[in-house]
């Protein structure tokens, strides 16, 4: 069933620079269960775009398959948007981002597209270190086959049926960082205050950005025992940052206590102004990250913030040296050598 | 009968050990010596120790099909003398290092010994141990050159070609070559029976392997986004499409690369990379064999129903499985016309020469992007990794890439309403957008689950079967824009046929005009493309027999003829030939014989 939502804005409504409202950047009716997490994450999409900014036929929506992947539907409509095959979104994203590399990609995935089936394509987007956003809706647990768990399911949860998951949980995370990501960042779908200003640091971040995102599964997943139902992970939070997104051309007041607050300075001259809440951790030093992720794990917590940063990232298009005018707008006149040259060609051939 | 310019040389060396170029010189010599000429490399899955040959055709007559019984044996591997002397015709000869005696098992009183001290003459003349073992290779050749009156000068052309730049190599390479040429003329009676006479019979051919004109062919085409996996045999063609890229395709102010090329994970992320560049408007493609087939076949499957351009190349090899993954056929048909589950048929072509690899892969992202649809381009070992003799490419300066139907902004905002798959045109084909195009028209859900002439997701059964009827159309659309098959006579004149395909080409026509030369002419189609064009079915409706000659075990071809045109199946008679060698005439023509009940001549 499709669902359209009414065209009709109310005149009064806010707008952005670019003079357009929120609802131009909303999609159609989601058709997500009641409650999913993943709907709070695409209204956090919609809000962090519409106040970037950002004009949204210039991003692209890239997905594979799952609950999480048919979110694309429910926000930036005037955007294009891939739903890909189960798995593959970083490689469709990839060889979308070759072709024009001007645009905002914002791939989403769910947790069995990108730790199980979509395993490797993940590790292998992150070491390419691909300008893109990655935002895994976590939840555990596979939605729309009723529930199984997923290679993200914590050792130890309890599913609803009430089976104990006897496997480790892999820990996208850390192993995104090992893999070399260059923006690593964990919310929660409930926490909108936190996830709008990340997206947004993401968005702006030249190179590979992961968000992980858990966003309990409401229908399957939210049940007493399970470490990805609303309240355990509410009651398991351990914010490790708390961030403001500082947009280019935005005056930075500076009011901050330099003792508290740390300056982050993204590649497009942005900045994140950090409020580091642990004194051990540097968000640019992969090991305090890692040592804090697996501490946080010895003691049942979920990091969240804005957790690594690499400030030099070179993205791929820049290590492959691609000339800076996309190659989707390149023409005969740049594709083509011409018959002259064939004809050089051929002679030495012969 | 006279055996000036008809024979066959077959090469016997270890993997690893420099022997493909002075062989190739070899060919390449009687090639300049304006003599038509074929080499077949016959080697293993291995990199270093393992036999492997090299296998030079001769002919006058400009045959260019591989050739059962060999003239001369160049060994220089004793692990493979046994069934290397075995394989000689009767009255050949034998030509190997006599450094060491060739043991009395080994003998046979019916063909001709050459013993040459290649590894003697080696010691003795150089001291680097490399050169040593690299020389060897240019001694047989300057040996042979002598046996088979090939003009020693036409080599050391090739040196002077090969050494640029590298001046010094050229006088040991000369040296080591009279080395040879002089031996064979202080101890044995030259030329031989068979030898070459130089002629002007070769034009302005050129000679190149498959692979690299298709690659040549792909930066022609407009291809910037190259996403590949190594497999043999099509890794050569994508490391072509990069070597011309570095040359032909730099941004000339900013020495940036006008294209992109990753080496992708698997199989898989290749052809999901060119999906999402062809999705986003970049002319994009991928290389693989038979194993990458079966592994893009769900991705092959979105783009289908997706329709989405994508230009795949599948360079055959034996399978199944991993198979011989050296050795050549034609057996990935069926999986590559129809890959994916649920009802899908895919645009193929089939090339039979270099110039067609060209030709055909530039036109590749023509049909791909006015089709929206991908086109799987199927070469095989033989046509990608064997260097033939060709007819030079030819580029048309005013030829504009057909994008297809894609909307611009300016059309956007003047048409009244669209929907991505509506068939505006009654020719199965909808226009397309590509993002970015348009702040607020155009977008859309690209999607491999079902949807409806407006791209948004439907689960109704009549949408359902109105957007696969159309994909039909589609299809009917393709047969009158893909290539035609070839003819190789005016109307009718026989009761049987022959069709072949790819590389069983040479060999067919070889084939072809012998039966013409015995009074007995078959008529003869090429195909080309797939899915049939009506040319096809016409032509064999004609015939009472037809035979379809094929490189695979299970008549693939003659399978999707009876699949696609509903041919009566005891009309199509198999020549199946699948041993991992290239077809020969002899091969075919001792079939229709068969079949036929004829004696063979």
């Amino acid at each position: 069933m499709t669902y359209i939502k009414p065209k009709f804005a109310h005149p009064r409504l806010p707008k952005n620079n670019l003079g357009y409202t929120r609802k131009e950047y909303e999609g159609s009716l989601s058709t997500l269960c009641a409650g999913c997490g993943h709907d709070s994450i695409s209204a956090a999409i919609i809000d962090a775009c519409f106040e970037m900014n950002i004009e949204p036929h210039r991003v692209a929506k890239m997905s594979g398959i799952g609950c999480s992947s048919k979110t694309p539907a429910y926000f930036l409509s005037n955007s294009h948007g891939f739903n890909s095959v189960h798995g593959r979104m970083p490689s469709v994203t990839t060889g979308a981002n070759l072709a024009n590399r001007s645009l905002i990609y914002l791939g989403v995935s769910g947790d069995g597209d990108t730790a199980s089936i979509g395993m490797g394509q993940f590790a292998h987007v992150v070491r390419r270190n691909l300008n893109m956003t990655y935002i895994v809706m976590n939840n555990g647990c596979y939605g729309l086959t009723k529930g199984q768990d997923s290679a993200t399911a914590d050792y130890g949860s309890i599913s609803k049926s009430g089976n104990m998951n006897s496997f480790e949980g892999i820990d996208l995370c850390a192993l995104s960082i090992e893999l070399g990501a260059t923006f690593v960042a964990q919310s929660f779908s409930g926490d909108k205050k936190q996830l709008i200003p990340l997206i947004k640091a993401a968005l702006s971040h030249s190179g590979f950005s992961l968000i992980n995102v858990v966003s309990p599964c409401v229908t399957f997943n939210n049940n007493q025992g399970s470490t990805k139902s609303y309240d355990y992970v509410r009651e398991h939070n351990e914010t490790l940052s708390s961030l403001d997104f500082v947009p280019v051309k935005e005056e930075i007041v500076a009011d901050y206590d330099h003792t508290k607050i740390t300056m982050v300075e993204m590649h497009d001259g942005s900045m994140i102004k950090l409020n580091k809440l642990s004194p051990a951790w540097d968000p640019e030093d992969k090991l305090s990250i890692m040592t804090a992720l697996h501490n946080a794990r010895e003691k049942h917590e979920i990091l969240t913030g804005l957790l690594y940063i690499d400030t030099e990232s070179v993205e791929l298009n820049e290590l492959l040296n691609t000339t800076d005018t996309p190659l989707n707008q390149l023409t005969e006149k740049e594709l083509c050598p011409g018959s002259k040259i064939l004809e050089g060609i051929c002679d030495e051939l012969r | 009968m006279s055996r000036v310019n008809d024979f066959v040389v077959r090469f016997a060396n270890v993997n690893g050990t420099g022997s493909a170029s002075a062989n190739y010189l070899f060919a390449k010599s009687v090639f300049r010596m304006g003599v038509p000429v074929s080499a077949k490399n016959i080697f293993p899955s291995n990199i270093q120790g393992l036999p492997t040959w090299y296998e030079v055709r001769v002919s006058e007559k400009g045959y260019l099909g591989r050739k059962e019984g060999i003239d001369l044996m160049v060994s220089v591997n004793p692990q493979s003398f046994k069934k290397d002397i075995a394989s000689i015709k009767s009255g050949g000869y034998f030509l190997y290092d006599s450094t060491k005696p060739l043991h009395d098992e080994f003998l046979r009183e019916d063909i001709h010994f050459i013993g040459v001290p290649l590894m003697d003459i080696c010691n003795r003349e150089f001291t680097d141990p490399r050169q040593k073992q690299l020389f060897k290779n240019i001694v047989y050749v300057g040996a042979i050159a002598r046996l088979l009156n090939i003009d020693t000068s036409v080599i050391e052309g090739l040196f002077a070609e090969q050494f640029q730049g590298k001046e010094k190599l050229i006088a040991p390479n000369v040296k080591a070559l009279h080395l040879g040429s002089d031996y064979v003329k202080d101890h044995f009676t030259y030329p031989l029976e068979f030898h070459v006479e130089a002629r002007d019979l070769v034009g302005d051919a050129i000679m190149i392997d498959g692979n690299s004109a298709a690659g040549l062919g792909a930066v022609y085409g407009g291809a910037s986004v190259v996403s590949w996996y190594p497999i043999t045999p099509s890794t050569s063609l994508v490391s072509a499409f990069e070597d011309y890229a570095k040359k032909l395709r730099k941004d000339p102010l900013t020495g940036k690369n006008n294209y992109s090329i990753v080496q992708a994970e698997d199989e898989l992320a290749a052809i999901g990379m060119a999906i999402g560049a062809n999705w986003n408007g970049a002319r994009s493609f991928t290389a693989t064999s038979g194993p990458g087939v079966s592994l893009m076949s769900e991705f092959l499957g979105l783009a289908y129903y997706s329709e989405l351009p994508v230009v795949l190349v599948d360079v055959q090899r034996s399978g199944p499985s991993t198979g011989m993954p050296t050795r050549t056929q034609q057996s990935d048909f069926i999986s590559a016309a129809y890959a994916s589950h649920g009802d899908t048929k895919h645009v193929l072509l089939i090339p039979s020469t270099p110039t067609e690899c060209f030709d055909m892969m530039a036109d590749a992202f023509d049909y791909a992007e006015q089709l929206q649809t991908p086109v799987i381009m199927m070469s095989d070992l033989d046509l990608g990794m064997n260097d033939h003799m060709t007819t030079p490419f030819k580029w048309d300066d005013n030829r504009k890439y057909n994008r297809g139907k894609v909307l611009t902004a300016d059309q956007l905002e003047s048409l009244p309403s669209w929907g991505r798959y509506r068939d505006v045109d009654g020719d199965g084909i909808p226009y397309r957008t590509i993002p970015a195009t348009h702040p607020t028209k155009g977008s859309y859900f690209t999607r491999g689950s079902s949807h409806d002439e407006n791209a948004a997701y439907s689960e109704d059964s009549p949408t359902y079967v109105r957007i696969m009827d159309r994909l039909l159309r589609k299809l009917e659309t393709a047969k009158k824009m893909i290539p035609a098959p070839q003819f190789y006579q005016e109307g009718k004149n026989s009761d049987t046929a022959i069709v072949f395909y790819g590389t069983s080409m040479h060999a067919a026509e070889e084939a072809i005009d012998i039966l013409k030369n015995e009074g007995a002419p078959i008529d003869a189609m090429r195909l080309k493309s797939f899915p049939f064009c009506d040319e096809v079915g016409q032509f064999i409706e004609q015939y009472d027999n037809v035979f379809v000659i094929e490189q695979n075990r299970d008549a693939q071809m003659r399978s999707l003829l009876i699949n696609e045109l509903e041919i009566n199946p005891k009309k199509l008679v198999k020549v199946l030939n699948y041993d991992g060698t290239p077809i020969t005439a002899d091969f075919i023509l001792k079939n229709i014989h068969q079949h036929l009940f004829q004696p063979i001549n």
